[in-house]
């Protein structure tokens, strides 16, 4: 008797391999439904891409002064190239801006350095150090033959930077120290990091502003004065460590108490349990909503208007203002804040999900 | 860090506490510390055409940044010894009570209450203008009371609404109002229609209705349902500040009174008038009465011209604005600019 079975059922053979139009078509034209939303889809962006390009370029007025713009219903090139410069760099002094220029360039090097996960160290640390004191003896100058400029003249795009960036580079670590407050055992500690937290989170930014540049004078002595941009900046960095502690107390319950348990199993003393174990871990899982912050907070620095500085799209608004320019460029002012602003906050996502693969923190 | 932060609040209400005690005491005048620092610091409007608007190189132009660049050279002898701090309307004056601006120019009605709740003191008016309202041609209206029912497009102005409101009622009508945030949108709102009128100070008025692609299209009404004088603000109490800012504002008014303007001021010096010598400092020691140089009045008009120009350059007939002197004409041509005498 045969136990074993001989007759095999015949093999089916692999699909057949799926040709590119194959690949493509299944999804978007595989029903009707799908096959009409793609047409639709198209059609609109064709429409939208259309309607773009006639505004930008083919409508558009390249030479020309506002009368020009006025009677053309395109895109106003000269509002742009005439008032760029203090776009960009608000009321820094016109012959100085190659500095706030050359300070976002050695930013944005700064940043794409940073960006690669070969280069994090304590090296990196240090280089952050050399090129923020670069950064501020251009900007501010004073030395090495620079003119001195105050921070009441800086303004624009490097202001939005400087609020936002710093903002959170220093809220990060005051946010991790109130967040391992919070979750300490002794109770003065903790009743005070849940008192922080729970203040800043309470109010407004506006307010906090508007209590570190207005209130604040009030109450120091005569004659002592902290700079505007200063206190602004202060206030900044409170009120987003208040959150960033929030989210990485949220990233430390998400580690399990066993990996606590084993590290104190070890030996390993608090700090050491925190900084070897625990964080490594937490961070990794505190990127997505670190990352909504920090595009929250690059927008969010435009309510410094309140204390009299002007950042990126407060310039843009001063600009449109100009008596000679208002009312015919508000399209071309508000498109080129919402492009730069869009650009940035894109670059910010796709480096988040970059790192998010670089961790492989996604359920794989 | 814990400690830290107890520490600096610590110190923070310390440093309250021995400042209410002694700020009385040590108060130092404003045109010492303006002196010491070796600029002005002036508060203005958030950009506003005509008014405070920086031009392309981002240098900051304007009506009332003129006044400033006034007081500056009066006590400088340069009009570009001044920085301008964008003021919020909500929070203008409490920037002058704090002492982060020596003034506070920047289309400020003067009113009673203000200046005998805050703690502040006004200059002489250097801009008379008044609320008024503007509506589309084709509805045919020739008069604010005509108005019953109407949709009213307005910026969240400190008294434009209430103003509305106190005419409306006392003419026993109805209205709607619509308020905007931001002048583009409350703009362009009044033009697609959204609004029947559109009400602000007839100087803005006039900005609005030039930016129409067809101003023509747009009427303003005549009558002005309330008195703007706008004028210059200093913390109250320093009155030797306060006579500089008021006599910097009478001088450009009394130059073009007595004809002197930027391009003929060095001529004027050698003029016989007994007053224009008193001004510019030929004659008499009327810059140290009040602890300026003799000269600066003739500086005030050497930097930024009298009041025409001042006027002519930044709100006047030739700019986008093309407002018309209207009441902010000499007294002796009907309008209501006088300055007293320097005598």
């Amino acid at each position: 008797m045969q136990l074993v079975k001989t007759d095999l059922a015949p093999r089916v053979s692999p699909p057949q391999q799926v040709g590119l139009w194959r690949k493509l078509s299944a999804p978007y034209f595989g029903t009707p439904g799908n096959a009409i939303i793609t047409v639709t889809c198209l059609a609109l962006i064709v429409l939208v891409l259309q309607k773009a390009f006639t505004w930008l370029v083919v409508d558009a007025v390249f030479t020309g002064d506002p009368a020009t713009c006025k009677a053309s219903g395109g895109a106003c090139w000269p509002f742009f190239t005439s008032k760029v410069r203090f776009m960009v760099f608000g009321f820094y002094p016109y012959d100085e801006q190659w500095r706030p220029l050359a300070a976002l360039l050695l930013f944005f090097a700064g940043c794409g350095i940073s960006m690669g996960p070969a280069f994090w160290g304590r090296k990196l640390l240090a280089f952050w150090g050399l090129t923020l004191a670069a950064l501020f003896c251009l900007m501010l100058g004073g030395v090495f033959g620079l003119s001195y400029v105050p921070t009441s003249k800086w303004g624009g795009l490097p202001l939005s930077f400087m609020l936002s960036f710093i903002g959170l580079a220093g809220a990060f670590p005051l946010g991790i120290v109130l967040a391992l407050a919070r979750a300490s055992k002794l109770p003065v500690i903790r009743a005070l990091a849940i008192a922080f937290i729970e203040l800043v989170r309470g109010v407004p930014l506006i307010s906090i502003l508007f209590m570190a540049s207005v209130m604040l004078p009030l109450f120091m002595p005569e004659g002592l004065t902290i700079d505007k941009l200063l206190r602004a900046q202060i206030a900044i960095i409170l009120f987003a460590a208040a959150y960033v502690a929030e989210i990485v107390r949220g990233g430390l319950q998400a580690i399990p108490r066993g990996q606590f348990e084993a590290s104190a199993a070890m030996g390993l003393h608090y700090w050491q349990m925190m900084r070897l174990i625990v964080l490594p871990q937490a961070i990794k899982t505190m990127i997505p909503p670190l990352v909504t912050l920090f595009i929250g907070f690059f927008q969010d620095t435009t309510l410094v208007v309140i204390v009299g500085l002007l950042d990126f799209l407060d310039t843009i608004r001063s600009a449109m203002r100009d008596p000679q320019w208002q009312g015919i460029a508000v399209l071309e002012g508000y498109i080129f804040a919402a492009s730069v602003y869009l650009l940035f906050s894109t670059i910010m996502g796709v480096y988040s999900r970059f790192l998010e693969r670089h961790f492989r923190m996604g359920h794989d | 860090m814990k400690r830290v932060t107890m520490n600096m609040l610590l110190a923070g209400l310390t440093a309250a506490c021995l400042t209410s005690l002694s700020a009385p005491a040590s108060a130092q005048s404003t045109l010492d510390a303006v002196k010491k620092r070796g600029k002005l610091i002036c508060g203005v409007s958030q950009p506003t055409p005509g008014f405070a608007v920086p031009d392309s190189k981002g240098v900051m132009t304007g009506f009332d940044v003129d006044i400033c660049r006034a007081v500056a050279s009066a006590v400088f002898g340069s009009p570009d010894k001044v920085d301008f701090v964008p003021t919020n309307i909500n929070t203008r004056f409490q920037v002058l009570q704090s002492g982060e601006i020596d003034i506070l120019s920047r289309q400020t009605t003067m009113t009673f209450s203000r200046d005998n709740s805050l703690g502040l003191d006004f200059g002489p008016p250097v801009f008379y203008d008044g609320q008024g309202l503007m509506v589309h041609k084709k509805l045919n209206i020739s008069n604010a009371k005509d108005l019953d029912g109407a949709a009213i497009c307005l910026l969240p102005g400190t008294t434009t609404l209430q103003n509305l409101a106190d005419f409306f009622r006392a003419n026993n009508k109805k209205f709607e109002s619509v308020v905007f945030e931001n002048p583009d949108e409350n703009r362009n709102a009044f033009f697609s229609g959204r609004c029947d009128a559109t009400t602000s100070d007839r100087s803005d008025l006039a900005s609005v209705r030039a930016v129409a692609n067809n101003p023509a299209d747009y009427v303003v009404l005549p009558e002005t349902i309330s008195k703007e004088p706008l004028a210059p603000v200093v913390r109250q109490g320093d009155s030797n500040w306060r006579d500089i800012v008021s006599w910097s504002v009478y001088t450009l008014i009394a130059a073009e009174e007595k004809g002197i303007t930027k391009n003929n001021v060095d001529q004027q010096l050698s003029s016989q008038d007994p007053e224009i010598q008193r001004m510019l400092g030929v004659t008499g020691d009327f810059g140290k009465m009040i602890g300026l140089d003799n000269r600066w009045a003739y500086n005030i008009i050497k930097g930024i011209g009298n009041y025409s120009d001042v006027f002519e350059r930044n709100l006047g007939e030739k700019t986008a604005l093309g407002l018309t002197r209207g009441p902010n004409q000499q007294w002796s041509k009907g309008g209501l600019l006088y300055a007293p005498p320097f005598r």
